[in-house]
């Protein structure tokens, strides 16, 4: 049925194939290329690669409620953001006595804070197995909690677009408490090793890009399978006339919960993928800009085919890191005048433009 | 403690609302005093009427009468706030949500036709289809030879045969009611609710639409809510006139036509 779902999916033929090449091309360029010559990729360069890879991930989680379910989130940076934390709280406890005060059992900032044991929400994140469960369980249960309210009560369109920005909100706000024990606005940071390996080895970060594309094509085949199966049509249908699809009988809470639960725990997945590559988290993260972003990624790539999320979160990073550095006051600007240049010029996005129609 | 155990049978998971339904009276829906107002306004007052086994029944009324709220409070859109509404002997509508309704044999045709735009016809048939409709069911679903046939069937009942592979939002808006009426008898329901059939039709999609509706009663019980008088005139055996939230009138054709009641709220203006 996988098999069959992508036979017929050009785009995502190729996106995979580029990330096979991808998986292949950059180890060998970074770590077999010597440092002097021109095809040589630099270990700042493969992180900033895999970096963006998370973003794609993200932005086909997201993809995968707004395109295909209607529901327009402005809260994904959150289940990113936890995801985030959670790696990084295991990445704080590998740091063991060789933090600035030497505290095997307490992370610097909570030595700093005077506090004398570790929390009880710290204790498991020691351990990678409990620290990767979190990466998905945390996500994936606020999304239950919050879709199981919010689906409940029939909350739909713009209503459900701003209390998912409420929570982003409201998360942040806690995150950058220091009573939270999360480390506060100064968040997770000064990582040392993740497994053992150094986080400043080449080729940790050379593994750390695989996985990231990796995880991008494995989160990517799995949203495909869902859209391609007739619970994806039945999304669609419920997207395009919920009532219709009531009175026939099926339950659309339960299906935009699933969904909508599946997609926060990509979203997570991702986060994890994201915080040992940049090596900091904090709750800037949370900030509801961020979420709008990755709405943003969509609707250039084209909504409603995943591999124009992809490609969208791709590109529009790239010109972020590419204007941040070369014109930083015109950064916004140029992102502002993109997302409306799209919407009135190119309403189905790049992937809009190079649509192949499928016949009739 | 008997009869309130056997109210509650319907909530037995192990039964099915097909095993719970009780038809040994030969009436399929009971409404009985129902009433819904919304702000003050009486949009339904104590309506009182019966639907008999494969019956094909016709609803008049002049607007705000209370023809689509009374098709809300049956399908579950709309709890009223007075009244019972029973499916058979044994199951209790206003109990059920709008799922279960449609899961117990109720479909519902739209007064604007609605259907899946951006679906094919056959995948509208497809996702109509009666079945298990839960999340991963619905995730590992595959057609199989019998529902195939059974969607062949209905595309040739409702004469959609040669559309199966086009677009939904492609078709004529009198193509799209016959595809909702055909989505709704995917759904193999007891009793078939459709209001306004032929609005925005042509008098030949029109005798076609009279056409598939009779030949539908009989296997199933049909409510037809319509406006056009020829229409109701050329397929009704029993009609039912609604004013004000109530029945004004009941009978064939020409005993309701010849009530004077009628004449002076609708039929005469």
């Amino acid at each position: 049925m996988l098999l069959e779902a992508l036979r017929t999916d050009r785009g995502g033929q190729v996106l995979l194939a580029i990330l096979a090449v991808a998986v292949v091309v950059v180890p060998v360029l970074n770590l077999a290329v010597p440092p002097d010559s021109p095809l040589y990729l630099s270990t700042y360069t493969v992180t900033l690669l895999g970096k963006y890879l998370t973003y794609a991930l993200l932005a086909v989680a997201v993809d995968l409620v707004w395109g295909y379910l209607g529901i327009l989130s402005l809260g994904h940076g959150a289940f990113f953001a936890l995801g985030g934390y959670a790696m990084g709280m295991y990445l704080m406890r590998q740091i063991g006595e060789r933090g600035v005060y030497g505290n095997a059992d307490l992370p610097d900032f909570m030595v700093f804070l005077n506090l004398q044991e570790l929390p009880w929400f710290w204790h498991g994140f020691g351990q990678l197995w409990f620290a990767l469960l979190m990466v998905g369980l945390v996500p994936g249960l606020l999304a239950f909690v919050f879709g199981y309210l919010a689906f409940r009560s029939r909350v739909t369109g713009v209503y459900l677009s701003i209390i998912t920005q409420a929570l982003t909100y409201a998360l942040m706000l806690a995150f950058y408490r220091n009573e939270m024990g999360f480390g506060g606005n100064n968040g997770l940071t000064d990582f040392k090793d993740l497994m053992g390996f150094s986080l400043q080895d080449d080729r940790t970060r050379v593994a750390l890009f695989v996985l990231s594309a990796v995880a991008l094509a494995g989160g990517y085949v799995a949203c495909r399978g869902i859209v391609a199966s007739r619970l994806g049509r039945l999304m669609i249908g419920i997207r395009d006339a919920e009532g219709r699809a009531r009175f026939l009988g099926y339950r659309v809470e339960h299906v935009k919960l699933a969904v909508f639960t599946f997609s926060a725990v990509l979203a997570g997945i991702a986060g994890a993928l994201y915080v040992p590559q940049v090596g900091i988290i904090n709750p800037n993260e949370f900030s509801p800009l961020n979420s709008i972003e990755i709405v943003i990624w969509v609707a250039v790539g084209g909504r409603a085919t995943l591999y124009g999320a992809a490609a969208g979160a791709l590109l529009v990073n790239y010109a972020k890191t590419y204007f941040t550095g070369a014109l930083p006051e015109v950064w916004l600007f140029a992102l502002g005048g993109l997302f409306v240049l799209v919407t009135l010029l190119l309403p189905r996005g790049i992937a809009g433009l190079l649509r192949i129609r499928r016949p009739a | 403690m008997g009869a309130q155990h056997e109210q509650w049978e319907y909530l037995n998971p192990g039964k099915t609302f097909a095993e719970t339904l009780n038809l040994s009276h030969h009436t399929l829906l009971y409404v009985e005093g129902v009433s819904v107002s919304f702000d003050g306004f009486k949009a339904l007052d104590a309506l009182s009427f019966y639907i008999d086994v494969g019956e094909l029944r016709c609803v008049i009324g002049p607007n705000g009468a209370g023809k689509t709220t009374m098709m809300d409070v049956i399908t579950g859109k709309t709890r009223p706030d007075r009244g019972i509404v029973y499916f058979g002997q044994t199951i209790d509508l206003l109990k059920l949500d709008e799922p279960q309704i449609a899961q117990a044999g109720i479909g519902r045709k739209f007064q604007k036709p609605t259907v899946f735009e951006h679906h094919t016809v056959l995948e509208n048939l497809e996702l109509a289809m009666a079945g298990d409709k839960r999340v991963l069911r619905t995730l590992f679903a595959r057609l199989t030879g019998p529902q195939r046939d059974r969607i062949e069937e209905v595309l040739g009942i409702i004469g959609l045969t040669d559309a199966a592979r086009q677009s939904a939002g492609a078709l004529s808006h009198g193509q799209k009611q016959w595809l909702e009426i055909g989505m709704l008898l995917m759904q193999d329901p007891l009793l078939l609710l459709v209001d306004e059939p032929v609005a925005g039709m042509t008098h030949q999609e029109m005798d076609r639409t009279a056409e598939l509706l009779t030949s539908l009663a009989g296997r199933h019980s049909v409510v037809v809510v319509e406006h056009d008088m020829d229409f109701v005139r050329s397929i009704a055996k029993k009609v039912t006139v609604l004013h004000q939230g109530r029945v004004l009138a009941e009978g064939s054709m020409e005993q309701v036509q010849s009530d004077p009641r009628v004449v002076e709220v609708y039929l005469g203006e």
